[in-house]
């Protein structure tokens, strides 16, 4: 993109304001549907869809099973569709392996179960360094883990998009799902921490 | 580089602990997102185009960076937008700035 020298001087907020006049004038974009857009991911879609997708994975089985063979298929089972959502593979955190997940090049990240990312998942620092250093970025992040575990670093990109199913914690036998999908946090469903009991 | 930068404890780009982080940091960010994902569920372009854009704007960021400078998603995110626009014929860089100014000209109390 070529940008003037006076387009640098005017601040981001004005430009992104003239696109959106521009695109609106020339029937483009239709400014009820942007702000639908911009509401359903700002309220309606987040982490807490994920939540049920792993509450229900630690109680039903053959749905745990029906989503580490097929993420995407069996997350729409519970109604969590749409865009950033093709190609979700759900991969299971263990005692002895834990997996975290980063997008490298951009930001790929399974939008229907948990939303936006936040901003450290798109920093440089973090796109960098937990690829080299996982277990000091994890460690700096809250996340102590033993020596002995083994932790697999997963690149999502358009064609894979990695969903970590948590351990499920120890003392919550007598939890209900909708109780277990309130303990599970979008870092957790990320790798970059692990579910709590209450 | 990042090499050995410590992640941000503070700021917009620091790990929270918990998951009631704001989607958006400022409103034009909401804005540009949101013009992004009409434009595209309107059939203005393909994801993966707008994809690649994206990473090439990024990688551009990481290899021009300068000292202290602070990365912003979004930034990246509109001249993405804007680079695929301008690719497709729909919106000119020119056609942007020429309106940007026309904006910046309006009169403070434009908007009350």
């Amino acid at each position: 993109m070529t940008e003037t020298t006076s387009s640098e001087r005017l601040p981001i907020a004005l430009r992104t304001e003239a696109l959106e006049q521009l695109l609106t004038e020339r029937g483009l974009v239709d400014p009820a549907v942007m702000d639908k857009f911009i509401q359903m991911y700002e309220t309606a879609v987040g982490p807490m869809n994920g939540a049920k997708v792993i509450a229900k994975a630690w109680t039903d089985p053959e749905y745990r099973a029906r989503l580490l063979s097929d993420g995407t298929a069996a997350i729409a089972e519970l109604g969590f569709k749409g865009s950033q959502g093709e190609h979700i593979v759900v991969i299971e955190n263990t005692a002895n392996t834990h997996n975290v997940v980063v997008c490298t090049l951009c930001s790929c990240y399974p939008w229907p179960v948990l939303g936006l990312p936040p901003s450290w998942y798109k920093d440089p620092a973090y796109r960098a360094r937990i690829v080299r250093e996982p277990r000091a970025v994890l460690a700096e992040m809250g996340l102590e883990l033993p020596a002995e575990t083994e932790i697999v670093v997963r690149d999502s990109s358009s064609e894979v998009r990695w969903l970590v199913l948590p351990e499920r914690p120890d003392g919550t036998d007598d939890l209900s799902e909708e109780q277990l999908a309130e303990l599970v946090t979008r870092d957790a469903m990320v790798g970059v921490a692990k579910v709590e009991a209450p | 580089m990042t090499a050995s930068a410590p992640l941000e404890v503070d700021g917009p780009a620091a790990p929270p602990r918990s998951n009631g982080e704001l989607v958006f940091a400022e409103p034009w960010e909401s804005r540009a997102f949101g013009l992004a994902v009409t434009l595209h569920d309107a059939g203005a372009f393909e994801w993966s185009q707008f994809q690649a854009a994206l990473i090439a704007q990024i990688a551009a960021w990481e290899r021009g960076r300068e000292a202290g400078e602070c990365f912003s998603y979004y930034r990246c995110w509109l001249a993405a937008l804007e680079s695929v626009l301008a690719e497709t014929g729909l919106v000119t860089a020119n056609d942007v700035t020429q309106r940007a100014a026309l904006l910046a000209a309006r009169p403070p109390d434009h908007d009350h």
